[in-house]
């Protein structure tokens, strides 16, 4: 009996372990998930939360209900990987050996990685929005909060959807716009990267929108430490941005079991092949999600792209044949834009994000890289397709590879 | 095409004003780009920094990050930004002759 083990039930797990249930022979392999909570939360749901949009009991079901009878679920932490060995050591000591292992231990914020952002203003005046309970209390603050300087800080890159800050502030304007207090509040995105986004084009279009919405910018800056009794933002390079209130993206990485097995980057992500998906140097280990090192995403769709490559890799591999199917860096995203409109961008390691029509039997086509309301109902829909098909690997009418059909070539 | 001049030699730049070719970096090119960035004399401070960056470059394939300039080139983050004002990681990497560095999105 073979064992094929994966360690974290989120997104990527699932799905793998939805498809690997259907293909794997019962009487040659078992498949086991471990993970650490009972609860799997919808993240792209959380963004709404601050504005009453959604309510955390909304974005959350059990996690053992989204894998099929014949998976073994583990409730538990991850001490450390023996790849060596082939071995799992769990936080309670037990060791668990493996045939295959996927890492898909997700990430998470660290706000304890900036000097000052985790103080006893935390909750107060410095929120996040990527935890529930960080988001909740952002929702409770804005109920009352009787406007000033909002300003968005992204500390460094790479952070979880990379556009939610956009989408954030977005949304905050249309929210404050209809409590009748816009002009009471002053938005600012903070950001390390040079402009809004970080590729050229929809950095352009993005960057066009926070200007139309009054939304300033503050480029290049790299957050050195945050003066909570200053009520400011200070860079490494000793600039400033003063707030009233903070909505922090903190440092995002990967899960710190991958730092206890000395297998992650200096952010706890996986040198992983970007093509085949294996963990670099090692044959028997795959990564997906935001685990990766990949110079991708790190967002659900990513994920759910990578799911159907892994899943012939694995399959080539557990017969002793090389991997055969190669990522592309697919990511396709849609970006509220307030107002019930919303945008969407479809990109790869290669191609940028483009403007022009993208094509979806039955629904489409949606409009890249430019705002429209089937945009909007797409992102809402898409709550229901994550829990219904997504989670449960079941094929969606949207490709692995990226196309270039509808694309404008500019 | 931008190009770079080095004791009256041409030095073709790609787009982002990086080194096009990376086999035409030299000592005296380093110098030169960074004169560029408002650098006008490298210490062997920033010299550690470059010869880091390139380091990590000729294995890996991109150039690190802030984080790990600090943690691994013995610089810490508050000197980095003093050696290279405004974005040492990619003014370096500039200066190093390496292009842009990736990033992530």
């Amino acid at each position: 009996m073979r064992h094929m083990l994966i360690l974290g039930g989120g997104t990527g797990g699932t799905i793998m372990a939805n498809k690997l249930a259907s293909a794997l022979d019962e009487r040659d392999w078992r498949i086991t998930v471990v993970d650490e909570t009972e609860e799997h939360y919808y993240q792209p749901g959380f963004l709404f939360v601050p504005f009453g949009t959604y309510r955390m009991h909304e974005l959350v079901k059990p996690r053992r209900q989204y894998f099929p009878g014949r998976i073994k679920f583990v409730l538990s932490a991850i001490d450390h990987i023996e790849p060596e060995n082939k071995t799992v050591i769990l936080a309670g000591g037990d060791a668990l050996r493996y045939d295959v292992l996927i890492i898909a231990t997700g990430a998470d914020i660290h706000p304890e990685q900036t000097e000052g952002l985790l103080d006893e203003e935390w909750g107060k005046s410095k929120f996040d929005f990527y935890t529930p309970k960080g988001a909740e209390r952002l929702a409770q603050f804005f109920k009352t909060w009787q406007g000033g300087k909002l300003v968005l800080s992204v500390t460094e890159m790479p952070i979880k959807c990379p556009v939610a800050p956009l989408e954030f502030l977005f949304l905050a304007d249309a929210y404050f716009t209809k409590r009748g207090m816009r002009d009471k509040v002053d938005l600012r995105l903070v950001t390390p990267l040079s402009g809004a986004f970080t590729k050229p084009m929809s950095s352009r279009v993005l960057g066009e929108f926070l200007d139309r919405k009054g939304i300033s910018v503050t480029p290049d800056f790299d957050l050195g430490r945050v003066d909570s009794k200053e009520k400011k933002l200070v860079a490494w390079d000793e600039t400033e941005v003063s707030y009233d209130a903070l909505v922090s993206i903190p440092t995002n990485m990967g899960n710190a079991c991958i730092a206890r097995s000395s297998m992650g980057n200096e952010l706890n992500f996986v040198p992983t092949n970007k093509e085949t998906l294996q963990a670099e140097g090692l044959e028997d280990v795959f990564v997906i999600g935001d685990a990766t090192n990949l110079p991708s995403s790190k967002a659900g769709s990513v994920a759910h792209f990578e799911s159907e490559i892994l899943f012939q890799n694995i399959l080539e591999h557990i017969e002793g044949r090389p991997p055969v199917a190669h990522f592309d860096g697919h990511a396709n995203c849609f970006i509220e834009s307030g107002f019930g409109k919303g945008l969407l961008i479809d990109f790869n390691y290669e191609t940028e994000p483009l403007p022009g029509e993208f094509p979806l039997p039955a629904v489409g086509p949606f409009s890249l890289l430019q705002e429209s309301p089937i945009n909007h109902y797409g992102k809402m829909m898409f709550r229901w397709v994550y829990w219904n098909l997504l989670l449960r690997g079941l094929e969606l009418p949207i490709e692995a590879e990226m196309s270039m059909a509808g694309k404008r070539v500019q | 095409m931008e190009t770079l001049s080095v004791a009256g030699k041409p030095i073709e730049l790609d787009s982002d004003g990086h080194l096009a070719h990376r086999a035409d970096w030299t000592e005296n090119v380093a110098r030169e780009l960074a004169v560029q960035e408002g650098i006008s004399d490298l210490t062997p401070q920033h010299w550690a920094v470059i010869n880091f960056m390139r380091s990590v470059f000729e294995k890996e394939g991109d150039a690190p990050s802030i984080r790990r300039l600090t943690k691994e080139s013995g610089v810490d983050t508050k000197t980095l930004y003093q050696l290279f004002p405004k974005g040492p990681a990619k003014r370096a990497a500039k200066i190093a002759g390496l292009p842009k560095p990736k990033g992530c999105i």
